[in-house]
């Protein structure tokens, strides 16, 4: 018996617009319920939907991004449903023209490959309120969500399994962010999943389809991988007790997913919902995108993180967890490649990246970007570190400084005392000190026993930093001790 | 003749707008359903061939706004015409939990 799942993705993306999609009611998350809308989204008669310039253009980067075709026209649709959450019993949408098509979308693989999964199409729509009914006879509804612009994003059902779909979702994530289309929070609820999982059995030379599931409104990575998982499992089972649970027979059904029981749940009713009837709407004209804006959006798009990533690998050798670090957002990754032109070493830049910029933008839930330290004073560190005027390990003093006030990284150094001794002489009297004062390393230094006179000299040097208050350079104080012993040994 | 309503089709209808329709009501609303539907029946005569589907009766495209907040109205401008209301929610008759997207 052959098993191979068949799993679709769904994707609701909130957009990180300012105001709703088709008004000027600003978005808010947590703001006093009902305290932001209009009479457009309260779905009052007479009014006239506007639509929002930046949603449209989110949503067409979007498109680029996944590869799609962009529309040069599109118009909008009425999807009719009756609940209180959308006062209107419509939600504008995109039904035959959405605004992207046909995409395809590169996923990393654990081997560090990728894999393309297809994109069927991404529309935008507006978002519907709150229902809350939880420990109440009634429910209370709250609009302030309604009209919320959400790019749907559909992708063909090419996904292999759980962990696939879990990366698609965590790589999505990082592209949205990367654009700055959407702020992606999970939290929030900015970024909902619903799968669609069946399962092609092959047994005794007969294909077997099982029934497709739509997993509802999952709004964590964790939740769709648990859940994908469940149902190639449970639909295995089903099929092996009856093997006319097939889709044939069964249909398409409809789950829940119940994050405590880590289980999904069948929800019973669901057949009309998808009686939607859609139709044009009349208070809102079509679309038309024209060969100059899609240059422009397509400008601002790029390069994209995985194509990036690859770059930085193949081109400066980083490793998957450097590129963690300088590819987590779009401007650090940015900040790095405009700077690696005028620093000669990829490796200490890197290292500086990782360690020291990483470290103090953690320390200040920053990203390093977000640190504000200009590209210039970026540069002029890793430099002075390159030429040894600074230690490797005094470069972390002058970086918070550079956080705090800014200024020369020079400057910051040399009124701190951090720059490295190198004039020999000066050298000398610290390394003759380090010597008087530890007679007993300079006689295991001298030792016949290879394991005391190979650790002696580290030792010398760590007390010469110490004399010098880390100021000497550590590569030439190693030639300098090296050198006295070979004296004393003669 | 378009095929006469029948009384589960008006039913099914009123369901999906969650209206509820008395046996009469079901009758009258099924004779003028067929009636609409007479109509538009009438307007497929119209030779199409060669028509491009319209989109919008206006012969404009690209309404757009900038993304520049304006002021809501206020909770209780919102809640208002509001039948039932539990500041600063509406309130409404319990529903069961559906898909709504
Ligand atoms: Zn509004």
């Amino acid at each position: 018996m052959q098993i191979k799942p068949i799993i679709g993705l769904e994707i609701h993306v909130q957009l990180a617009t300012r105001t709703k999609m088709f008004c000027a009611c600003p978005l808010e998350f947590a703001a006093e319920p009902n305290s932001r809308t209009c009479p457009v989204c309260l779905g009052m008669p007479g009014t006239l939907p506007v639509m929002n310039r930046t949603a449209l253009e989110y949503s067409i980067k979007a498109g680029i991004a996944l590869g799609g075709r962009i529309a040069r026209f599109s118009k909008w649709d009425r999807k009719s449903y009756y609940y209180p959450d959308m006062p209107k019993n419509y939600q504008i949408s995109q039904y035959d023209l959405p605004i992207c098509s046909e995409g395809s979308f590169e996923i990393p693989k654990p081997d560090g490959s990728t894999r393309p999964v297809g994109i069927i199409r991404a529309h935008l729509e507006e978002d519907a309120g709150k229902n809350l009914h939880e420990g109440l006879d009634h429910t209370r509804v709250d609009l302030n969500r309604a009209g919320t612009p959400l790019l749907e994003i559909v992708t063909k059902p090419d996904i292999q399994d759980a962990d696939e779909a879990y990366s698609f979702c965590v790589e999505l994530q990082r592209l949205v962010q990367w654009l700055g289309i959407s702020e992606a929070n999970m939290q929030k609820g900015q970024m909902r999943f619903e799968p669609n999982v069946n399962v092609a059995i092959t047994d005794g030379g007969v294909e077997y389809r099982t029934p497709i599931s739509e997993v509802k409104n999952l709004n964590s990575f964790r939740s769709v991988r648990l859940a994908i998982a469940y149902e190639i499992n449970r639909q295995v089972e089903a099929w092996k007790a009856d093997h006319d649970y097939t889709l044939a027979k069964k249909g398409k059904m409809n789950f829940g997913w119940n994050d405590a029981k880590e289980a999904t749940e069948f929800q019973r009713g669901k057949e009309e919902s998808h009686d939607y009837r859609y139709f044009p709407d009349p208070d809102l004209v079509p679309v038309t995108v024209d060969d100059a804006t899609l240059a422009r959006l397509g400008a601002e798009v790029g390069e994209l993180p995985l194509a990036r990533q690859r770059r930085f690998i193949d081109t400066y050798g980083m490793t998957a967890k450097d590129c963690e670090v300088i590819l987590a957002d779009r401007a650090t990754s940015e900040l790095y490649d405009d700077a690696i032109a005028q620093v000669a070493d990829a490796k200490l830049l890197t290292k500086q990246f990782v360690g020291i910029w990483n470290h103090l933008a953690s320390a200040r839930q920053s990203t390093i970007a977000g640190l504000g330290v200009p590209q210039v004073s970026v540069v002029e560190l890793a430099k002075i570190v390159a030429d040894g005027t600074i230690s490797a390990s005094a470069a972390m003093q002058v970086a918070e400084k550079l956080c705090e006030k800014g200024g020369s990284a020079l400057e910051i150094a040399q009124s701190a005392g951090l720059i490295q001794e190198r004039d020999e002489s000066a050298m000398q009297a610290w390394i003759d000190q380090a010597f008087t004062e530890n007679p007993q390393a300079v006689a295991d230094a001298l030792s016949d026993n290879p394991k005391k006179s190979k650790a002696a000299p580290g030792f010398l040097r760590g007390q010469v930093m110490k004399i010098s208050q880390g100021k000497a350079d550590p590569k030439l104080t190693g030639e300098l001790i090296e050198k006295k012993i070979l004296s004393l040994k003669c | 003749m378009p095929a006469p309503i029948d009384e589960s089709q008006v039913r099914h209808i009123a369901h999906l707008a969650r209206i509820k329709l008395t046996d009469a009501e079901v009758a009258a609303f099924g004779a003028q359903f067929a009636n609409i539907l007479k109509h538009f029946e009438t307007l497929s005569e119209v030779n199409t061939d060669g028509v491009e589907p319209t989109a919008h009766p206006l012969p404009i495209t690209n309404v757009l706004r900038d993304d520049e907040p304006v002021e809501p109205i206020g909770v209780e401008a919102a809640l208002a015409n509001a039948p039932a209301r539990e500041t600063p929610y509406f309130k409404v008759p319990k529903v069961l939990d559906q898909e709504t997207a």
